[in-house]
């Protein structure tokens, strides 16, 4: 924040003249290429659809209230399968993130090239999102919460592997080097120096994925893959919005719910 | 028992960091290496381990050339080394019990170390250990519960758990206050002379080395500048390592001061946590 | 020497047995019966877990050469015979990203003031965190159902519902960040008599910028890959496409459109590192 002199007076600015130039250049830019954006999804839109978009919404509303809690019962079933997709995909996710993390460490890696093979699956897979990895895997391994447990396993791989061998690029370097010097092996150094070290961040970081699995599960029965996306999916090809309601409802009350426990957990484990 | 012939480490960086060393520490000897900061004390200690890859010359280790080992028989080398670290490195996060027996992991198989199923003489040893640096009742308190006085006595038990037969230590005082430094340098001192342990120790305080060791070598830009007994240490020769400086308080009058601090410390009273209650 | 009031019957117990060579590490959880209690419980959830699963083997088997062909595509994946429907989806779903992180991140601050304990007041707080809280339970695509089901289908549903979705997510993030600024530049400028405006302007922007614009670019991220998606359900994008393509079974387009995706995903990751740098 220089103070530049114009005549005798000095005058205060945030920045330099030519610096705010182009900072003024940078936001024109940035401005139209959001214009540019916008015609392009106009070109592409059926305003018509529009005038009665309130209507639409008003009477969509309209009907989902109150919700039909006739169907909560024959909801639990799918739910606890909703369940079950997130946690068994997210622990499978986990079993092959963790090996692939230490692939993927500078600090732990064997090999360079090995690095390269392991940050490739690892940006592959979090790429992709679990719902298109479900569609794929419906098409393979038929329909069913099998195929939703190997999508969040397949999506699950990517986050998790990323965050535990950033964890293990950033632990300290001279437990691992003292017990290098007692002459342990390469295995018992990872176990005794590295392993304590990541561990919490471990613990929180397969927490926080398994909430997100929670919520993604939610809509995988929409492409075939199980849970309460199937019933959901049902209730609204069939325009049964009350029933939509109550599938809503459900899944708020389990996103709370498995929010606070991953909340409680990553606590106890600091 | 350890010799050191023409060793020169260059970093990848370029740095020239030590100079065709050649140097003999016989068994049950404790040498000090002094030397003003970056003249590769660190480096050499590394060295020694392999830590750090010497660029050429030779390190034999009872007539073993360690430069040449890989795999299994460098593990067996440094099993036989212990290194103690100027920030302890601890685990910090593995109680201290872990800690101490984490020095026999290169006796033991994968499967048995990640168990934790460690032989009872073992375990035993590693409680005389922490007997004899005074922690045996803090076996189960994490390392991050520890103040830096009793980091640095687990560390010290965790480098004699692999009964080595020589120590190399990196500026073992350097984060602690000076009661406890003293204490922690007569503890290594005495412990090496029980085992009749070798001892390479980095050291930044001469009047505390000079009170300790048997022999202080002295380092400079690389190159081996001193080597001979603490009192042939005079401010020409310091000044030779470190550079000009009025060096009088440290060679002349604290000898006196260093005396009486030494005598403020019961010499026969084990040593045990007292500097951190 | 040791401190004799935290020796309790229990370490007593394990010094001794230490003297005889035995020792164990401190299991995690102290209290036996609550580990005893877990143990079960999670070998409870496995069988549980385990009785809910149905996997039809025979149908998995018959689908293993589909997932062979799907892998090998892979190595051959074919950018040409969907060259345009390929490109006007990507051409798509890259405006409405960028469309939707604008707007989003735009509205997201408001909420996200709104949403701080320590600057709003209680009324505006509740209504603000609801927004939040509605935006990040319902995943992209359920909310995309609704917003086709009142815009009709296109990019605009796809647009409002990625804009949706990028408000709770920022607004939260945002939200716990003010909450977290320092006291002492809020006090000290709010006692030099500004108004609540310059107030946000001088005291809280300065110290959540930075981190906004980085979790700004995080979010263009995830909004392209939702893009990928929500076509699914007609709100525009390449997801229409790449549906198509894997209901055909035609792996070599949909080979092509998920390596395109990881590139562009990859691209801006190294771009929004370095403007992350250039930024600070
Ligand atoms: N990993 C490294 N890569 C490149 N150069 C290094 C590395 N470690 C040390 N050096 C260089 O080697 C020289 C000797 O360093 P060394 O750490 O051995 O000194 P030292 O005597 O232990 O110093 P101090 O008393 O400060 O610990 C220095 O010039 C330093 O810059
Ligand atoms: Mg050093």
């Amino acid at each position: 924040m220089p103070l530049i002199r114009q005549g005798d007076q000095p005058v205060w600015k945030k920045r330099e003249p030519l610096k705010q130039y182009a900072h003024w250049a940078g936001w024109m830019l940035g401005g139209m290429l959001f214009v540019w954006c916008w015609a392009i999804i106009s070109e592409n839109t059926i305003w018509e659809f529009l005038y009665d978009a309130d209507e639409q919404a008003a009477s969509l509303i309209g009907r989902m209230i109150p919700p039909d809690w006739s169907i909560t019962g024959s909801l639990m079933l799918p739910l606890w399968d909703t369940i079950n997709i997130a946690t068994v995909g997210t622990v499978m996710g986990i079993a092959i993130a963790f090996p692939l993390a230490f692939l993927a460490a500078r600090n732990t890696t064997p090999h360079p090239a090995l690095r390269a093979v392991a940050l490739a699956i690892i940006v592959s897979s979090r790429s992709i999102n679990a719902l298109i990895w479900a569609m794929l895997l419906v098409t393979i391994v038929g329909p069913g919460s099998f195929a939703g447990m190997l999508a969040i396993a397949l999506r699950s791989i990517g986050f998790v592997g990323k965050l535990v061998y950033e964890a293990i690029e950033e632990i300290h370097p001279t437990p691992v080097e003292a017990l290098s010097a007692t002459g342990a092996g390469r295995s018992q150094v990872l176990a005794y120096a590295v392993w304590p070290q990541i561990m919490p961040a471990f613990a929180g970081i397969c927490v926080y994925r398994w909430d997100i699995n929670i919520r993604e599960a939610t809509t995988l029965g929409l492409v075939g893959a199980g849970g309460i996306g199937l019933q959901m999916n049902a209730a609204i090809n069939n325009l049964a919005w009350g029933q939509v309601a109550t599938v809503f409802v459900l899944i708020f009350a389990t996103v709370v719910v498995s929010e606070w426990v991953s909340a409680k957990v990553r606590h106890a484990m600091l | 028992m350890l010799t050191l012939t023409g060793l020169s480490k260059r970093y990848d960086t370029g740095d020239l960091a030590l100079t065709d060393i050649t140097l003999e520490v016989p068994a049950g000897q404790v040498m000090a290496l002094i030397g003003p900061s970056g003249a590769g004390k660190s480096t050499l200690i590394r060295c020694v381990n392999r830590l750090v890859e010497p660029s050429s010359g030779t390190v034999l280790l009872d007539g073993q050339d360690i430069t040449r080992v890989r795999g299994t028989k460098l593990r067996q080398a440094r099993r036989q080394i212990g290194m103690i670290f100027q920030n302890y490195a601890l685990v910090e996060r593995l109680s201290v019990m872990e800690n101490v027996l984490s020095g026999r992991l290169a006796y033991l198989g994968f499967w048995r170390s990640f168990l934790r199923q460690f032989p009872s003489s073992d375990i035993k040893q590693a409680l005389n250990l922490l007997e004899r640096v005074g922690l045996e009742t803090m076996f189960d308190k994490r390392g991050d519960a520890l103040s830096g006085g009793q980091k640095q006595r687990v560390g010290i038990a965790r480098a004699l758990m692999q009964n080595p037969k020589l120590l190399l230590v990196d500026e073992p005082t350097a984060s602690l206050d000076p009661k406890t430094s003293r204490q922690i340098m007569r503890l290594i001192c005495e412990l090496c002379r029980e085992q009749q342990l070798a001892a390479v120790i980095n050291i930044h305080d001469v009047v505390l080395a000079q009170q300790f060791v048997d022999r202080v070598v002295g380092l400079r830009a690389g190159k081996l500048v001193f080597d001979g007994p603490p009192s042939a240490l005079t401010e020409k020769t310091l000044t030779d390592i470190y550079g000009e400086e009025d060096w009088s308080t440290t060679t002349g009058e604290t000898d006196e001061s260093d005396e009486a601090a030494a005598a403020a410390i019961d010499p026969l009273k084990p040593i045990g946590q007292g500097g951190h209650p | 020497m040791s401190n004799p009031s935290t020796d309790s019957g229990a370490d007593q117990q394990r010094l001794a047995l230490l003297k005889d060579g035995i020792w164990k590490p401190l299991p995690l959880i102290r209290d036996a019966r609550w580990r005893w209690a877990l143990n079960a419980a999670v070998l409870l959830y496995i069988v549980l877990a385990w009785l809910s699963v149905d996997v039809n083997w025979s149908r998995v088997a018959q689908g293993m050469d589909r997932g062979v062909a799907f892998m090998a595509s892979f190595l051959q994946p074919d950018f040409v015979t969907r060259s345009g429907e390929i490109f006007t989806g990507l051409k798509e779903s890259l405006t409405m990203t960028l469309a939707a992180t604008v707007i989003g991140v735009l509205l997201a601050i408001p909420v996200g003031l709104g949403a701080a304990r320590n600057i709003s007041p209680l009324p505006v707080y509740l209504f603000c965190r609801t927004i939040i809280a509605l935006s990040r339970t319902f995943q992209e695509i359920i909310i995309a159902i609704l917003f086709v089901a009142m815009f009709g289908f296109g990019p605009l549903a796809g647009v409002v519902t990625l804009a949706f979705a990028t408000i709770g997510f920022m607004a939260k993030l945002l939200a716990e960040d003010i909450e977290d600024t320092q006291k002492e530049p809020l006090e000290a400028i709010r006692a030099t008599g500004a108004s609540w405006l310059q107030w946000v302007n001088y005291a809280v922007q300065p110290q959540v910028m930075p981190r906004l614009i980085g979790l700004s670019l995080y979010r263009l991220d995830i909004n392209f890959r939702e893009s990928a998606v929500i076509g699914i359900v007609g709100a525009g994008g390449i997801g229409a496409t790449l549906n198509t393509s894997i209901n055909r079974y035609d792996y070599d387009t949909s080979a092509a459109i998920l390596l395109l995706i990881i590139v562009i995903v990859l691209m801006s990751e190294y771009l929004s590192g370095y403007v992350r740098k250039w930024t600070q």
